[in-house]
């Protein structure tokens, strides 16, 4: 799992060089205990026992890898967050809880998070019918196994009100970078407020920025259905990407130097430097990966790209080097592996360069 | 009373929970309207949206309500799951799924200023899952467990246990797990 990131950050799918990912998200409750935040060890428990039955289910048990979560230690946690396939709440919260996921890392399942159970499906580029049709199909097979709570009126139940309705979250990774590079970014967010769409850092909520990835996503629940939900950011979708791609315009026409100047030296640094922070990284990468797309650089892939991203993160970069680093040491390691993976691909063979 | 910040009425009265210490402001509509809008704004711009979502949770809640209404409602307590409405209010999640029932006449408001809607459209379960008065029960045996548990009291815990395993094997047993 360290070696191979997941199906949805292989670069591939529709736009794939601004829409990284699809998400859905749906937020479930057993209509027979109270829920999480409320419930006793004992009711953790035996929640857990019910939804891991029902899980295990979904696909071939040898394809699915179920993990509680308390038995983890810090930094595997951490991993899973950098993943995208545990929430940081669920990392870092107390108490019996557990996540699904299967081979593919399409789908993970969260148990005991905020709510009994938080389904999501993921997938790469802008693709959410077929992450719908995924999500709802899980969604199904674990609801002939236990009972939901439901509302007549209020439809599924969530330990959130913010949640309630259909449980959805439809959102969508992208790369931004032309956007704020330009500082028109702040513009764009107040316009998709004013129509109930909510923006996130990389790590969702409070997250900041990082790299200039944002997730747009419903902020709205209920009242639509979810194949208006999932409309409604599929429409909108389209227009980000063409406001970012007449800003990448406008920035090669305007200040073509500037741009060359600015991605240059980021994969130079990238390239070159002997003790490198994550936000550094994820901040250079950015531009290389802007200057990639827009032909800037021509030695470089963006699945490669996509991957540096993952693996220069804290717990990404422990669990390839095999021990736990301190942050200064992490920045060190971090530098050497940029150095080995960028000069290798930029000279076409895996030569050592330290 | 005076709105206190031109001499219109004020007909909204908004208690402000700042740090958990409730703060009175007496406004017209067209200031409370803005007060709301304009602390929305700078935590969005900050990024924060569940803070966003927390403080709008907290304000609509209080719109409209006196202090004292606001205090009765929130001492209400849900007699399934035992939190109060000011539990929920300052942890920003409920109990159990009963909550919505007994809590119906605060959510509403609240479920309107956050979605605009309060009917939901979309998929249904197919077993047209209801809440049953046994699923009810169930979590309310749960809590008494917890809490003979916590009282160190094991004979009641052990007898509730009994109880929940004898509903649990009962209840529509084509969707009991083991």
């Amino acid at each position: 799992m360290t070696r191979n990131p997941g199906q949805w950050l292989q670069g591939s799918g529709p736009e794939s060089d601004i829409v990284i990912s699809s998400r859905i998200r749906l937020a479930r409750n057993l209509a027979d205990f109270p829920f999480v935040g409320q419930a006793s060890e004992a009711d953790h428990q035996r929640i857990e026992e019910v939804l891991k039955n029902a899980v295990l289910g979904i696909e071939d048990t040898s394809r699915l890898l179920y993990i509680e979560v308390e038995d983890l230690a810090s930094v595997d946690r951490q991993f899973l967050v950098e993943r995208h396939l545990i929430s940081r709440e669920h990392a870092e919260s107390q108490g019996i809880r557990a996540v699904a996921i299967d081979g593919g890392e399409r789908f993970s399942i969260m148990i005991n998070e905020e709510d009994h159970l938080r389904i999501q499906v993921m997938r790469s580029g802008l693709s959410l019918d077929e992450t719908w049709e995924e999500i709802n199909r899980i969604d199904d097979h674990i609801e002939s196994n236990v009972t939901y709570a439901f509302h007549e009126k209020l439809g599924y139940l969530t330990a959130c009100p913010t949640n309630v309705g259909t449980g959805m979250r439809v959102s969508v990774m992208l790369h931004l970078p032309a956007l704020v590079l330009t500082r028109q970014i702040d513009k764009v967010f107040r316009s998709l407020q004013k129509i109930s769409l909510a923006v996130r850092g990389l790590y969702g909520e409070g997250s900041q920025a990082m790299g200039d990835f944002y997730q747009i996503s419903n902020q709205i629940t209920l009242g639509r259905s979810e194949a208006d939900l999932i409309q409604q950011v599929h429409d909108i979708v389209p227009v980000i990407i063409d406001y970012e791609r007449q800003a990448r315009d406008f920035l090669i026409k305007e200040s073509h130097e500037n741009l060359h100047d600015r991605v240059s030296r980021a994969y130079g640094i990238l390239r070159t430097a002997q003790t490198i922070s994550s936000e550094e990284t994820m901040h250079l990468l950015s531009s290389v990966r802007m200057g990639v797309n827009l032909g800037l650089i021509s030695d470089l892939e963006i699945p490669v790209l996509n991957e540096l991203f993952l693996q220069t993160q804290p717990a990404h970069l422990q669990k390839l080097t095999g021990v736990e680093l301190e942050e200064s040491d992490r920045n060190i390691e971090r530098a050497r592996y940029l150095r080995r993976h960028l000069h290798g691909h930029a000279k076409g063979n895996e030569l050592e360069t330290n | 009373m005076k709105c206190q910040k031109c001499d219109k009425p004020a007909t909204f009265h908004i208690t402000e929970l700042t740090d958990g210490n409730p703060q009175e402001l007496h406004l017209c509509e067209e200031h409370a309207r803005q007060y709301l809008s304009q602390s929305s704004a700078s935590q969005l711009e900050s990024g924060n949206v569940a803070a966003v979502l927390a403080q709008q949770m907290a304000q609509h809640m209080a719109v409209g309500q006196t202090a004292e209404e606001l205090a009765r409602l929130d001492r209400q307590v849900c007699p399934v799951c035992g939190i109060s409405f000011y539990d929920f209010r300052s942890q920003g999640r409920l109990g159990c799924p009963h909550d919505y029932r007994c809590f119906e006449q605060q959510l509403n408001a609240l479920i309107l200023n956050i979605h605009g809607e309060t009917e939901h459209i979309g998929k249904v379960p197919k077993s047209g899952a209801q809440a049953s008065k046994q699923r009810t029960q169930l979590i309310q045996l749960r809590r008494e467990m917890k809490e003979a548990i916590t009282e160190e009291n094991y004979e009641r815990a052990g007898q509730l246990r009994d109880t929940i395993q004898r509903i649990e094997q009962g209840d529509d047993p084509s969707k009991t797990p083991d």
